[in-house]
C-alpha cells in the first residue's frame, strides 16, 4: 500500500461507515425528486425526440445527485478533520500533494457512483433508460464527479468552520446544480435564462451525461466534454496549488 | 536497533517564524545529536510548539533551515518525514475509526504494509496496554487511552527521531509512570527523543541535554549538570531555640521567609558560604537546633532563565 492508496481507502472507509448518510440518503432524495416531478409533469410531451419527461429527468437527477455528493465527501471529510485536528496525522506523513489531492478526488468519484448506481437500479423496474453511448456516460461521470470532489477539495482548505462550509455548498454548489437542466431543458428556457445557464459549467455535465443516455442533448457532446474536461482541469490546478503551498493546512 | 541517521538527528540553523506581528521564532540555531534524550523547554509561547511544527512540517518557516537526520524538511520532505515521529500535544483522534484501523492506515500512509509491519502495530498495542481495545472505535477510548494511541501513532513507521510534545499533560500518575518507562525504552533502542513538558522535574530526570527558549529564542542550551550548575541559588533553611526578634544585619539581605522558628534564607552560589550565616546567628546568640539545603534544581534554573528581563 502506498500513501495514495492508503489515504484513498481511508476516504472510502469513512463515507462506507455511514452509508446510510452518504449513499442511502441521496438515493431516497433522488427518488423523492423524481416521484414529484414526474407525477408532477406525467402529461408533458418529450423534451428530447422520444424520450419521456419521466425518462429525461433520471440521468439529470443521478448526475445532479453525483456532483452533490463528489462535493460532499471530500470537502466534508477535510473539514472535519480540520476541525477536529486529526488532519495532522496526514500532514505528519510523507504524502506528496499530488497524493493528498488525488485520494480525496478518487474516493468523492467512488461516492458518486455508489450513489448514481443505486438511484438508476432502483428506478429501472419502473423507468427504461438505455445506455447509447457508454464511454461518453463514463467520462462526464468521472470527470464531472471529480471535479465537485476537487471543488470540494477547495472548499475543504479553504473553509475554518462548518458554516462557511455550509455556505459555499447551500449558495455555489446546490444552485449551480439545481439550474444545471436536471428538471428541463435548455430550448424551454427564455433567451436570457438560457444565455446564463450556459455560464454553468455543470449544465455540461449534465447535458452530456444525459447523451450518453439517449444519444441526444441540448448541447454538441464534445463540446460538453471540452468543457467538463476544462473545468476539471481548471479546479484541479487551483486545488492542487492551494494543497501544494499549504494554504490553511500548514500555517 | 533503529539505524543512525546520516548527520545530526535533528539540525536547525536561523530559524525565524512571525504569525502577524507576533514574532514566534527570532533565529533558532539548534542541533540535536543522534541518540540524545533532548529536553526543549520554556514558558508557554517561548516557541517550542512553533519549532516543532516546522520540523515536522506542520509550519513553514519565514527563514533559516531545519532538518530531521539530514533531510531538509521541506526540500527533502518525504525523507524527513519518514525519520521523524511526532506525539502531538493536544489528544485528537478520528471518531469514524477503530484503533487498529487508525494505525494500519497510518503506517499506510507511510507506504508500510505487510507482517512485519502489522507483528509491530501488534506490540505497539500490547506495550501500550491498548491490546484489548484494538477493535474499540476511538470515539469510546478514555482520555489516557486516547494519548497512547497517539504515541502509538508516532511509531507506526519506526522514526528514528521521536518527539514528544508535552505527552504527560493531565496524564495521571500511573499512566505517566508507564509512558516514561516506554519512552525510556525507545531512547535504548537507539532513537532519538526530543521532549517538552511543563513538568520540569521528568525532564531533570530523562533528559541528557536541555534547551531553554525564551521568547523565540534559545535562552540556554546545555547538558543538565552544566545547566544544573548555572543556578544562581540555593537554600538554607536554619531552625533556632528560641525565635529570632532581630537578626543580624549582613543576614537581613538574605533572609526570604521566616515560619515560627525556622528562617528560609536565599544564598548566592559560590559567594555566600553556609558556615558564614549560621556563626553570624551563633555571635548573634542564637542557638541553631536545625538545618536543611536545597540544592538548585532545574525549576529554578529554569525560572531564573526564563524570568530574567531580556
Amino acid at each position: 500500500m502506498n500513501g495514495f492508496s492508503a489515504l484513498f481507502y481511508k476516504e472510502i472507509l469513512r463515507f462506507y461507515k455511514v452509508s446510510f448518510q452518504t449513499v442511502a440518503a441521496p438515493v431516497v432524495t433522488a427518488l423523492l425528486y423524481l416521484l414529484v416531478f414526474a407525477g408532477t409533469f406525467k402529461g408533458r410531451a418529450d423534451v428530447l425526440p422520444g424520450v419521456s419527461y419521466v425518462a429525461f429527468l433520471v440521468p439529470g437527477l443521478m448526475m445532479m445527485s453525483m456532483i452533490q455528493n463528489a462535493f460532499a465527501n471530500s470537502s466534508s471529510s477535510l473539514i472535519q478533520s480540520k476541525v477536529t485536528g486529526n488532519l495532522i496525522f496526514i500532514l505528519l506523513s510523507p504524502l506528496s500533494a499530488l497524493e493528498f489531492f488525488a485520494a480525496f478526488v478518487a474516493a468523492a468519484v467512488v461516492r458518486a457512483f455508489a450513489v448514481a448506481v443505486c438511484v438508476y437500479l432502483a428506478v429501472l423496474p419502473f423507468v427504461a433508460v438505455p445506455v447509447r453511448h457508454p464511454l461518453f456516460l463514463l467520462f462526464f461521470g468521472i470527470f464531472g464527479s471529480a471535479a465537485l470532489g476537487a471543488l470540494g477539495v477547495i472548499a475543504g482548505v479553504w473553509a475554518e468552520r462548518f458554516d462557511q462550509l455550509a455556505g459555499f455548498q447551500n449558495f455555489v454548489v446546490v444552485p449551480l446544480s439545481f439550474l444545471s437542466g436536471v428538471f428541463y431543458s435548455l430550448r424551454d428556457l427564455p433567451p436570457i435564462w438560457r444565455d446564463l445557464s450556459r455560464a454553468n459549467p455543470l449544465l455540461y455535465m449534465i447535458d452530456g451525461f444525459r447523451y450518453g443516455f439517449f444519444g441526444s442533448a441540448d448541447v454538441a457532446p464534445w463540446f460538453s466534454l471540452a468543457v467538463t474536461g476544462g473545468f476539471f482541469l481548471a479546479v484541479s490546478l487551483l486545488a492542487l496549488t492551494l494543497v501544494g503551498r499549504g494554504y490553511r493546512l500548514r500555517n | 536497533m533503529i539505524p543512525d541517521c546520516d548527520g545530526a538527528a535533528i539540525t536547525v540553523a536561523g530559524l525565524h517564524k512571525h504569525f502577524g506581528r507576533v514574532y514566534a521564532l527570532r533565529g533558532i540555531d539548534l542541533e540535536v545529536r543522534q541518540g540524545e534524550f533532548f529536553g526543549l523547554l520554556g514558558p508557554n509561547g517561548a516557541g517550542k510548539s512553533t519549532l516543532i511544527n516546522i520540523l515536522a512540517g506542520l509550519t513553514r518557516a519565514d527563514a533559516g533551515r531545519a532538518a530531521i537526520c539530514g533531510y531538509d524538511v521541506r526540500a527533502d520532505y518525504r525523507q524527513a518525514r519518514r525519520a521523524l515521529g511526532v506525539v502531538p500535544q493536544e489528544v485528537v483522534f478520528d471518531p469514524f475509526f477503530t484503533v487498529r484501523e487508525v494505525l494500519a492506515l497510518q503506517a499506510g500512509y507511510f507506504g508500510l504494509k505487510g507482517a512485519a509491519n502489522r507483528a509491530w502495530r501488534e506490540e505497539l498495542l500490547t506495550t501500550l496496554m491498548l491490546a484489548d481495545k484494538g477493535d474499540a472505535n476511538m470515539r469510546t477510548l478514555s482520555g489516557g487511552m486516547k494519548r497512547r494511541v497517539l504515541i502509538a501513532q508516532a511509531l507506526v513507521h519506526r522514526p528514528r527521531v521521536v518527539i514528544l510534545d508535552e505527552p504527560t499533560a493531565g496524564v495521571d500518575v500511573e499512566l505517566r509512570a508507564s509512558l516514561w518507562a516506554f519512552v525510556r525504552r525507545l531512547h535504548a533502542e537507539g532513537h532519538t527523543i526530543v521532549l517538552t513538558t511543563h513538568y520540569l522535574e521528568e525532564a531533570e530526570v530523562l533528559c541528557d541535554r536541555i534547551a531553554i527558549m525564551r521568547d523565540g529564542r534559545i535562552a540556554a542550551l546545555d547538558s543538565k549538570e552544566a545547566l544544573l550548575r548555572r543556578a544562581v541559588h540555593k537554600t538554607l533553611s536554619v531552625t533556632t531555640r528560641e525565635p529570632v526578634a532581630e537578626l543580624p544585619a549582613p543576614l537581613q539581605a538574605k533572609l526570604h521567609r521566616r515560619t515560627g522558628n525556622t528562617l528560609e534564607f536565599v544564598l548566592q552560589q559560590g559567594t555566600d558560604s553556609i558556615p558564614e550565616v549560621l556563626e553570624a546567628l551563633r555571635l548573634a546568640g542564637h542557638v541553631v537546633i536545625d538545618i536543611a539545603t536545597e540544592q538548585a534544581s532545574l525549576e529554578h534554573v529554569f525560572l531564573e532563565l526564563t524570568q530574567r528581563t531580556a
